[in-house]
Order: C-alpha cells, then structure tokens, then sequence
C-alpha cells in the first residue's frame, strides 16, 4: 500500500514537492490517535494543574468574591502551620503501613494462590472481587462494623473479648483505616503478583531443586528476583495512591480522633471547602504534588539497585 | 491529588453550560434554591408554594436542591467556588454570620417591605438580629425552631424510671433527673438520652445542655473565649460523666436512634416530630428542655433564606423569597419551621398547622421556646472553629479525660481566631 502511494505521489521535475509527504501523513495520524488521550490530559490534568498553582498565590474568598494576588505569602503559611507536621506524620504513618501490609499480604497471597488446586480460580475470584466494589460502599459498610456496638466487637465478644472503639481512638482509628484500606485493594497486587509469579520458569526450580536449595532459598534466590520489577510497579502504584486517600478519612473519621487520621489530603479538602481557604488549600496540593512527584522519581532511579531485570 | 481541582473545573464548565442554557429560553426564569432537606412533605410543600408564585409570575420556574445536611454549607460554598451558585440558599444560624458580612447575599429589606401584606414589621428584632448588617435584612430567618425533649414512655415505663410528665408534675423536671431515667433506661439495654446530630461531631448540638449551666463557648460579642470558664467546665464534667459512668447516653460510636423506639428521650427540634414512627408507633411525649443549675432556659435553631447577590436573577430570587415568607405561607411553612410572626405564635394558629402537638406541648415548647429562646451560637469563621473544638475535645470523649485541661487548650487555640 505504501509503495503504491509512493509510486503514485512521485514528484515531476520541475513541480516543488507536495506538502503532504509520506512522512509528515504517517505523524498527522498519530497525532489524531493520541489527540483523545492528549486533550483530556491537557483538560482534565495539565490545566487544572496550572490551576491550582495560580490559585496558590492567591487568597480567594469565596463569599466575598475576591481574589487577591498575595505571592508566596501561602507558601510562608505553610512553614507557619503549627498542625501540618502532625498532619504530615499521619500521612507518613497511614503510606508506610498501608504499602508494607498491601505489598507483603498480596505477595503471600499470590504465592498461595499460584497453585495448581481444583477451584483454586474461584478464590482468586473472591479476593479480587473487593477491587470492583464502589469504594464508598465498601467503605460504609466498614464504618458499621467498626462501631463500638458493631459487627466487628459483635463477633469479639463472642469469643470473650471486649472490642475496643475502633473508629474513637488514636492508634485504633489509623490501623482501621490501613486495613479497609488493604482489604479493598489488595487483590489488585496479588493479580499483578501472580501474573508475575507465573512468568517465572519453571525449570530454575527445578535446577534448584536438584541443587539441595531449599524453598524458602528457591524464594529469595530465584521468585523475589524475577518479580523485581513488578515489586517496584506495585510499590509505586500504591505509594501514590497511599497518598492520595480520601474517602475513606472522610467517611470513617473525618480525621479524627484529633488530628490522628487527618492526612494531607484531608487536611487540604478542610482547608479549601470546608474553611473555605482556596488558596491555601491549592498550596497544601502543590506540597502534595511534589511530595508524589520526588516519592516517584526516587523509586524510578531506585529500579537500578532493586530490580533485577528489566524487560 | 488533582480530584479537587477537576472537580471545581467540571463544575465551574457545567456553570458555564447552564448559564447558555438559561440564556437561549428567552425571558423564562429558571430559579434554583438549595436547601438541606429531602423531607417528602416538606419538598410537597414548597413545590406548593413554588406553584403559588407560578400563577403570578408565568415565567418563573423554581426548583429545589437538596443537599446532604452534614455536609450543606461546604457543597453550597463550593458550588459558588465553581460560579455555580444557586439563586437563593438556606443558611444555617451557625455560618450566618459568614454569609451576612461577606457581601455575598443580596439585601432584603426593600422587596420584602414592597411586598403586598408581608408585614415585616411583626417579625421580632430578635429574630432577624443575625441576618441583619447596618440596618438591612440579608436572610430572612423562615425556620425559629425551639429545641425539646422528645420522649419515648413506653421505653421508660419498661425500665422502671420516672417519665418526663410525671417529673414535670411533681416540679422536679431537672437535668439531674432527666439524667437518672436516661441512666436507668441505658442500663436496660435501650438508648437513654441521645442529643440529635451531635453524633461526637457537631458540639454545637451540646448548647441545648449547657446553657442550663449558663455556658457559652464563646463571649456574647464573640471575641473571647469562654470556653474554659466554670460554667462550661461543669456543664461537660456532666455530660461525661452521664456518657461513662452513668451510661444515660451513648458513647462515641454507637448508633442509637430514638426514632426507631431505641431510645428513651432525644433533643432536637419540633420539625423532627415528622420522623415519628407512623407503622410502629410508640407512646410519645414533647416537653420542655430540663432545668439546669443556672434555671430554665430554651434554644432555638435558625435558618435563613437568602438570596445570592451574584445570581443574574437577584430581583426575581428575591420577591420569590418575599412570596414564600409572606404571612399566609409563613402559616403552611409553620408546620414544619416556626415563624417568628408575632401573628403566627399563638396557640391556635400552631394547633393548626401542628395537629401532631397537643395544645401544652405548643404552649409549653414551642410558644415559650421561641419567646425565651437563644440561639445557637455562630461565628465569623465557624467551620474553622468548629473544626478546631471537635478535634480538641476528642479527648474528652474517652472514660478517663481532663475536661477542665482539654477545655484550657481549645481557648488557647481558638482564641486567636476569635479576634480576628
């Protein structure tokens, strides 16, 4: 075909050549197959961004309607802000023991479910269906249970123990929020995993085995190598996503007790729609970016020292 | 990170498309009021009302948009953030204060006096003092809704205790014994008392405990905190203890619903006597709110209508606002919302419009309520404030707690915030 069109667009002498070269047709449509994905990039992504940075240099008030240019004065208030270091240190606790407990359960749960058993199909089913339900759902049936008077203490006490209250205390309030957290999405690493998993061939094993390793050597030796690049995807996918809950704090604590479960983005969506400090909050989502942005890039160059092959 | 931001940028477009379409039906008005309701009968009756205004001004269309109550005004101020504003909104008394100095409500006062009848007159200065700035209403407050005991007999009578009629007959209706039934019922396994809405959230529901302590959260022109004074001090010291040791209302994070016939007495306001059980009923009862150490007292609960000053149909928003406030709508809307209406607060008006109370319960709550009442106490900043106070008294909602230490801290902090 395109030699065809070659023959036939072919130059007379004398005649300047066509503008639309062979070259300059082949962009032109891949410029048309990316334009859908570009222009909600640029809508839904880039100009929002641009947004909210200029927001951030200003003091916006709502009701009055008024929209000051202050310059980095948001900025300052965010080195002022005598809750955002607690604010910070919840944020920092809920990502490390929500990506520790997500990485580890999916990765045990993969290696238990990359068996060869009849039916084992039906329970991977079953622990990935949580990724499908609505978060919101999810996440309010959680809130029930997790009632001082619940479903959860229910079964407790039935075993003699007495619950404590879940949602109402510090410590409590953060291990329930990471683990509706885990529950929901772990089965989306444990499918990456054992995708993974399942990549690894099957005679190193087997050239172990006969070797004398033992299977937890089989493990670290052979497995935890050859999904390396996969624990760096998986990491990355829930780091950022660690840091970007939102639903959750805002149906099972609005942040509280205190200030225990009040993460950045909470702390952002009550300083702009709540307090109704538009700028600041735009300020409080730029020191998210950039906290999301080197988290990123630091694992993206960290892929040379952990990851054992790329493809 | 960028769902906000989106979101504001989504409903800022939508704005934009509604305003095109708004434009191209020519002359037709199309008004949008948000309200916290979602109540059945309420939406019956203001879409009522909105056919009333219909049949005079053919043009006008007005719809109502519920909105959840817990999170009213945030979506309201961020429908305004997206230049999505509604045309007119109802206002809690609590961020009343926000919306009147802010500019962001158009003025009242001349349409509603303009109107035929409407006699604003005899709506009392106590009733319009929030929503009032240098001499002109920006909100009318349609709803002055005392808060009360709602009572569940037959729950009491099972567990033995002294209901509120008959302590009320025997003159010792006080918060001490209004405590030790609650007490008695929560020991049998029901609810006793449970303070509608406060939910370990909304303090501010506590107020129609603690002003029978005299309390207040802050002084009455707002600038100190009061907070950790004695009065307040006490006041909680009582309610924890009612919470912990005594168990006469549920803790943090159980769910009691007194609606439901689990509980022995709830506080909230009359408007909620349409929540009464119709299919299980049980023997209910309305009384006044008990005696504190500091007396008798009422509180009332406010709420405005008023009109956004940037809406392209201010004018029309607000003889809509006039319309729907005059007196005899004032008397259907009484049914629900109180008026504060000198020729609305009598006892045969009410009767009318509230066949679920019997002649004492108007008398005694609603007529006394209004005409005695204070009302909920706000705040330039509330949400702010708000904020701060719920997550400092977090640690007085716990079995052992320093309420008089935790109160020191919430004024340490809200002080500056006060003064501003």
């Amino acid at each position: 075909m395109a030699v065809a069109h070659q023959h036939h667009e072919t130059p007379k002498a004398g005649t300047p050549p066509p503008f639309w070269t062979i070259a300059r047709r082949d962009s032109l449509a891949g410029f048309l197959f990316i334009a859908p994905q570009l222009i909600g990039i640029i809508t839904f992504v880039l100009v929002p961004l641009g947004l909210v940075f200029w927001y951030s240099l200003h003091e916006w008030n709502v009701l009055a309607n008024t929209f000051t240019f202050t310059g980095s004065q948001n900025y300052r208030m965010v080195l002022e802000d005598t809750n955002l270091l607690e604010v910070l240190g919840a944020t920092t606790i809920f990502s490390v023991g929500l990506v520790v407990l997500n990485l580890s359960l999916a990765l045990l749960l993969a290696v238990l479910l990359n068996q060869k058993l009849a039916g084992i199909a039906v329970f991977r089913a079953l622990f990935f269906s949580p990724v499908v339900v609505s978060l919101v759902a999810w996440t309010i049936v959680w809130g029930f249970l997790l009632q001082k008077n619940g479903g959860i203490n229910g079964m407790l006490l039935m075993v003699g123990i007495e619950g404590p209250n879940w949602l109402r205390e510090d410590v409590t309030a953060m291990i329930s929020v990471i683990v509706v957290q885990v529950f929901k999405n772990v089965g989306l690493n444990m499918i990456l995993f054992l995708a993974a998993l399942q990549g690894v061939p099957k005679e190193l094993y087997e050239a172990a085995r006969i070797d004398g390793a033992p299977a937890f050597k089989q493990f670290r030796r052979i497995t935890l190598p050859l999904i390396s690049p996969t624990i760096l995807l998986t990491s990355i996918i829930t780091i950022v996503g660690s840091l970007q809950v939102f639903a959750q704090i805002a149906v099972l604590t609005q942040g509280g007790p205190g200030l225990s479960t009040t993460v950045l983005v909470y702390y952002l969506y009550q300083q702009a729609f709540q307090f109704d400090y538009f700028g600041y909050g735009s300020t409080l989502s730029i020191l998210l970016f950039v906290i999301v942005a080197v988290l990123t890039f630091a694992q993206w160059q960290m892929r040379k020292r952990i990851v054992f092959y790329e493809n | 990170m960028l769902y906000h931001p989106t979101l504001k940028f989504t409903v800022f477009a939508l704005g934009l498309l509604g305003l095109g379409g708004i434009a191209q039906a020519q002359d037709a008005v199309n008004l949008r009021m948000t309200i916290w309701s979602a109540n059945e009968a309420h939406l019956k009756l203001f879409n009522d009302i909105a056919a009333g205004f219909k049949k005079e001004h053919p043009n006008v269309t007005v719809a109502y948009e519920s909105l959840p109550f817990d999170t009213y005004t945030t979506a309201l101020t961020t429908q305004i953030a997206g230049g999505n504003a509604p045309d007119m909104a109802w206002i809690f008394e609590t961020s009343a204060y926000d919306f009147v100095k802010s500019g962001a409500l158009y003025p009242l006062t001349d349409t509603l006096k303009a109107a035929k009848g409407y006699n604003l007159e005899e709506v009392s200065a106590g009733a319009t003092e929030r929503w009032t700035q240098d001499g002109a209403l920006y909100a009318y407050p349609f709803s002055t809704s005392p808060f009360a005991m709602f009572v569940n007999n037959d729950v009491i009578k099972a567990a033995g205790a002294k209901t509120p009629a008959e302590m009320i007959a025997s003159g010792d209706w006080t918060w001490e014994n209004a405590i030790a039934t609650a007490s008695a019922v929560g020991k049998s396994g029901k609810g006793g008392l449970v303070v509608r809405d406060f939910n370990y959230q909304n303090w501010q529901y506590l107020t129609s405990v603690w002003n029978g302590w005299g309390a207040s959260p802050w002084s009455e022109e707002g600038k100190t905190c009061s907070m950790a004074d004695k009065p307040m001090a006490d006041a909680l010291s009582f309610i924890h203890d009612a919470i912990f040791t005594k168990k006469a209302m549920p803790g943090p994070g159980e769910m009691v619903d007194f609606f439901a016939g689990d509980a022995a007495m709830t506080i909230t306001q009359i408007s909620r006597a349409s929540l009464l059980p119709k299919d299980k009923p049980f023997s209910w009862d309305l009384v006044p709110l008990p005696k504190g150490p500091a007396g008798e007292y009422a509180l009332i609960g406010q709420a405005g209508i008023g009109v956004m000053q940037s809406g392209k149909n201010a004018k029309t928003a607000a003889e809509f606002v006039a319309y729907m406030t005059n007196p005899e709508n004032s008397a259907k809307l009484s049914q629900f919302f109180p008026s504060a209406r000198k020729s609305l607060l009598n006892a045969e008006v009410l009767k009318k419009t509230n066949p679920l109370l019997s002649q004492e319960q108007i008398e005694k709550v609603v007529i006394n309520g209004i005409a005695t009442g204070k009302v909920m106490p706000g705040h330039s900043g509330f949400a702010q404030i708000q904020q701060m106070v719920r997550s400092n008294l977090d640690a007085i909602w716990r079995p052992q707690a320093d309420v008089p230490g935790t109160l020191q801290n919430i004024c340490g902090q809200i002080g500056p915030l006060l003064k501003r």
